[in-house]
Formats: structure tokens, C-alpha cells, sequence
């Protein structure tokens, strides 16, 4: 990599906490996201799993009422979340080149909600009362382009969608625009909203929900016994990539490095994880290598643990393969356990959190891990957030979704 | 049923919720293009609202010709008749 490439601005609105402080004080104690839904569609339909991991704060909270009709709930969290970031980077004080300006941002379904709401006013309603707004507040791309006319980016706006992998994906989109000389400030990261009863319904039917509805806290457990599936969670994450030469000029405040990024696919199952996976450890082998860096350089690593019985191991396996001994001193935190898991937007939330690891060397806990599983022996961060060394390091963030995509971004301390 | 002066405070209330401008802005002589900044796209969702609301019918074809707030409300009048 030609330019180095800096993050200067944190964003988040999560399960844990509106905003980034919030999010990384929960995340350090250790705070469960999930509860029980107390929407009447759950007991409508008989679903089978009643519970989930919503956001803490409410986007009618915080934006404007006219915002909230014309964005996609998806569309409203990755709003939050950019506007957070923006304001943390100093860039709203700034005097940012738009055409040098652009947006990288993930989603797993994008405006799921906006889609089905339209398809019920459809058929109790008919089509006159469809909104003229329906199409662009459920396009997939429907968050990149309101955030680039929110903060004027003309770069471009892309769209990262890859199922779970896609708000790391967007860290990958804005490495290549920054390198590429096709901007010099990228407002990257994801947004889900999907926790819709279609999606419940959908998601179980596949066996992928943990099911535990009498104790919803304890259900998402990466590396656990125990692990019974995921947790539905939503938000979205934002951060401010920048080269380091406009950070510079500008003064600003720098979190990390962001060093490298490994995106790669399985071609084995639309769903299931290839078992030897070594689509995920060629994805770790590329973030490192285009981060230029060695295993023994590594000292954490945000896992994809999403506590599904048969997610956890293949990613095991990759860092195994892909570490060797070394595997065993890298802190793990595996904080899907407490937001659950954010689907597109899960990438960009656990990159946050990678990036705070390194900058404040603490590594965030991992919950609900009361017996672990002995064919993952891995060191996973429990109880009390992990020092991590000073000195020069590197931390990791993995992401896979359905589809067999993989995505991995490496992180350097600034 | 309803006069011109109801009319013209619930087509405020649509306005306001979907643009956020304040609802005293919404005057009889204002044009939803050039004072009050409404694109086409809001417009057609404050027509919509405004179908349901006053339970009239407001034909796309019509709604070309409803330059001012004045125009609507005397569109909505009428069609109540």
C-alpha cells in the first residue's frame, strides 16, 4: 500500500449504546443487548424465537420527524452513526474537498422493512397508497447515497452487499478508493435493520436463531457448549478512513492505522461455511500480507463468533491454520455476545471496537462463556477487559457471511 | 365535509410531517415547488395523504395543476363538493 490510511472519526448506534462512548463503556463491562420483543407481531405469528438485540436509542429519538419518513429504519441508524463519526473526526469544522469525498457502506438486505410495510399497505390498502418513496428507501445502495448527500461526498458512493461480511467489506471498498487516488476521505462502515418477523421466521426456519426465549441475555455465547445459534441484533457502525497526509494537514486526531484488508470467497455452500475454511484463512493471509505484516504482530482479534454450533469452528480452524502456536496469544473477544449479531452492520460495529482496543489497549470482554468448547482452545477475553502490550501491534477484525464471503481488515496502533 | 379553512390546516399537517416545515408557513398563495421546496416525490406522498385524509380522489394527471397550497385546497373543496 502506497498511502497510509488513518482512522480519525467513531461512530455507532448498537444494542449496547446510541453512541460510541456508551457502546465501549457496556462493551468493556460486559452488557448483554438481547431481550425479549414486546411486539405484538411476535405472539400474532407464533414465533418461534421472541426475542432479539434492538438498539438502545431509538433513531426517532434522535433525528427529525420528516428524516424518519424518508429513510429506511436501516437508512436512519447508518444516518446516526455517520453523523457521530463525522463530528468525532472534527470534519464538521473541516473544509472537505466534496469531489474528494466519498462512501463506502455495507448492508445485508438494506431496506427490508420499508419493502414488506409497502407489500401490506399494498394488499389492505392498494396501490395508491404505496409511497412514491418506497423504491429508494429500500434500495440496498439507499444509505450510501443519503449519506452522501447528507455530508456532500461526489467521489462516490458504493455499496458493500455481502450478507454479514459487509460492513467490513466497506473498509475494503475504502482502502481500494483511497488508494486508487479516487478520494482522500471515505465515510465507510454498515447498517441493518431487519429484525422484521420474516426475518425471524426465515432465519429459524434455517436453525440459525438460538432459541433460548426463557433467558434471552445468555443466548448469544460464542465458543460456549451451550451455543444454540445467534442473536438478531441491528445498528449500524460508521468509521472515518482517511490518508494520512489530509489527516495530517488538518490536524486531526488519529485512532489507528488502517493497514489492510483480505476479501475472499468460498465457493463451497450459499450458507454453510467450508469446514477446512480456507476461503477465511485466505482472507487472513491477504489482510496480512497487504498489511505487511507478520502473525507474531498480531495481539487481537474482534472474531465473526456469532455462537451458531457450526459458524464457530470453521473460523477456529482459519486462524489455526493461519497462526500457527501464535494463535493461543491473541486476546479474543467475541462481542456478538453482547450486541448480537448486527448482520451487514456487525463489520463495521466490531471494527469500531477493534479500532478502540488498539487505541485505549484494552481488549472488550466476551460474555456467556461458562464452559468452553475444548475443540476451540482459543484465549477468549471473559470477565475483565484484556491489556493489551505497548508497543507497535496489530489487531484483527473477521467477518463471513452467507454467500461464502469473507472479509478481514487489519488494524495497526497510530 | 369541510371548509377551506380546515382544509387548509390539515394539508399544513401533511406538509409538516412530511417536509418538517412548520404548518403557519403553509399559506394559500405559497407554490410547493418554488416557496416551499417540495420536489415531485413529496409531492405525490402529501397527495396521497391528502387522499386519505380528505377521502377525495386526486388524479395524477391533476396534480400538475396544483401550483399553490390555494390550488390544492380548492381541489380538495371541490371534489368533496
Amino acid at each position: 500500500m502506497t498511502r497510509r490510511l488513518v482512522i480519525t472519526g467513531l461512530g455507532a448506534t448498537t444494542p449496547i449504546g446510541g453512541d460510541v462512548p456508551t457502546l465501549w463503556q457496556n462493551a468493556l463491562v460486559g452488557t448483554p443487548g438481547a431481550s425479549t420483543l414486546e411486539n405484538d407481531w411476535v405472539e400474532r405469528f407464533s414465533l418461534p424465537v421472541s426475542f432479539a438485540a434492538t438498539v438502545e436509542v431509538e433513531p426517532a429519538d434522535v433525528l427529525a420527524r420528516p428524516e424518519t419518513k424518508r429513510m429506511d429504519r436501516s437508512t436512519q441508524f447508518g444516518m446516526v452513526a455517520s453523523r457521530e463519526a463525522w463530528k468525532d473526526a472534527g470534519l464538521d469544522e473541516a473544509d472537505v474537498d466534496p469531489d474528494r469525498l466519498a462512501v463506502a457502506y455495507g448492508t445485508g438486505v438494506g431496506g427490508v422493512w420499508t419493502l414488506l410495510d409497502s407489500w401490506d399497505t399494498l394488499k389492505e390498502k392498494g396501490p395508491r397508497r404505496v409511497m412514491p418513496m418506497t423504491v429508494p428507501m429500500l434500495m440496498p445502495n439507499g444509505s450510501a447515497g443519503a449519506l452522501s448527500m447528507e455530508f456532500g461526498a461526489r467521489a462516490a458512493a458504493r455499496t458493500a452487499v455481502s450478507a454479514c461480511a459487509s460492513g467490513t467489506e466497506a473498509l475494503d471498498i475504502a482502502i481500494r478508493q483511497l488508494t486508487a487516488g479516487e478520494a482522500d476521505v471515505v465515510i465507510a462502515g454498515g447498517a441493518e435493520a431487519a429484525i422484521h418477523p420474516v426475518c425471524l421466521a426465515a432465519f429459524s426456519s434455517m436453525q440459525a436463531l438460538s432459541r433460548r426465549n426463557d433467558d434471552p441475555a445468555a443466548a448469544s455465547r460464542p465458543y460456549d457448549v451451550d451455543r444454540d445459534g445467534f442473536v438478531m441484533g441491528e445498528g449500524a457502525g460508521t468509521l472515518i478512513v482517511e490518508t494520512e497526509e489530509h489527516a495530517a494537514a488538518r490536524g486531526a486526531k488519529i485512532y489507528a492505522v488502517l493497514a489492510g484488508s483480505g476479501v475472499t470467497s468460498d465457493a463451497h455452500h450459499i450458507t454453510a461455511p467450508d469446514p477446512e475454511a480456507s476461503g477465511a484463512a485466505r482472507a487472513l493471509r491477504r489482510a496480512l500480507d497487504s498489511a505487511d505484516a507478520s502473525v507474531d504482530e498480531v495481539t487481537h482479534i474482534n472474531a465473526h463468533a456469532t455462537s451458531t454450533p457450526v459458524g464457530d469452528r470453521p473460523e477456529y480452524a482459519a486462524l489455526r491454520s493461519t497462526f500457527g502456536d501464535h494463535v493461543d496469544d491473541l486476546a479474543v473477544s467475541a462481542t456478538k455476545s453482547q450486541t448480537g449479531h448486527l448482520l451487514g452492520a456487525a463489520g463495521a460495529v466490531e471494527s469500531v471496537l477493534t479500532v478502540l482496543a488498539l487505541h485505549e489497549r484494552r481488549a472488550p470482554v466476551t460474555i456467556n462463556l461458562d464452559n468452553q468448547d475444548p475443540d476451540m482452545p482459543l484465549d477468549v477475553v471473559t470477565g475483565e477487559p484484556r491489556a493489551l502490550p505497548p508497543g507497535d501491534q496489530v489487531a484483527l477484525c473477521n467477518s463471513f457471511g452467507f454467500g461464502g464471503h469473507n472479509a478481514v481488515v487489519a488494524f495497526r496502533n497510530a | 365535509m369541510a371548509d377551506k379553512n380546515e382544509i387548509l390546516t390539515g394539508l399544513a399537517e401533511i406538509v409538516n410531517e412530511e417536509t418538517g416545515l412548520e404548518t403557519e408557513e403553509v399559506q394559500l398563495e405559497k407554490s410547493f415547488t418554488e416557496d416551499l421546496d417540495i420536489d415531485s416525490i413529496s409531492m405525490m406522498t402529501i397527495v396521497v395523504n391528502a387522499e386519505e385524509k380528505f377521502d377525495v380522489k386526486i388524479p395524477d394527471e391533476e396534480v400538475k395543476n396544483l401550483s399553490t397550497v390555494g390550488d390544492a385546497v380548492d381541489f380538495i373543496a371541490d371534489a368533496q363538493g
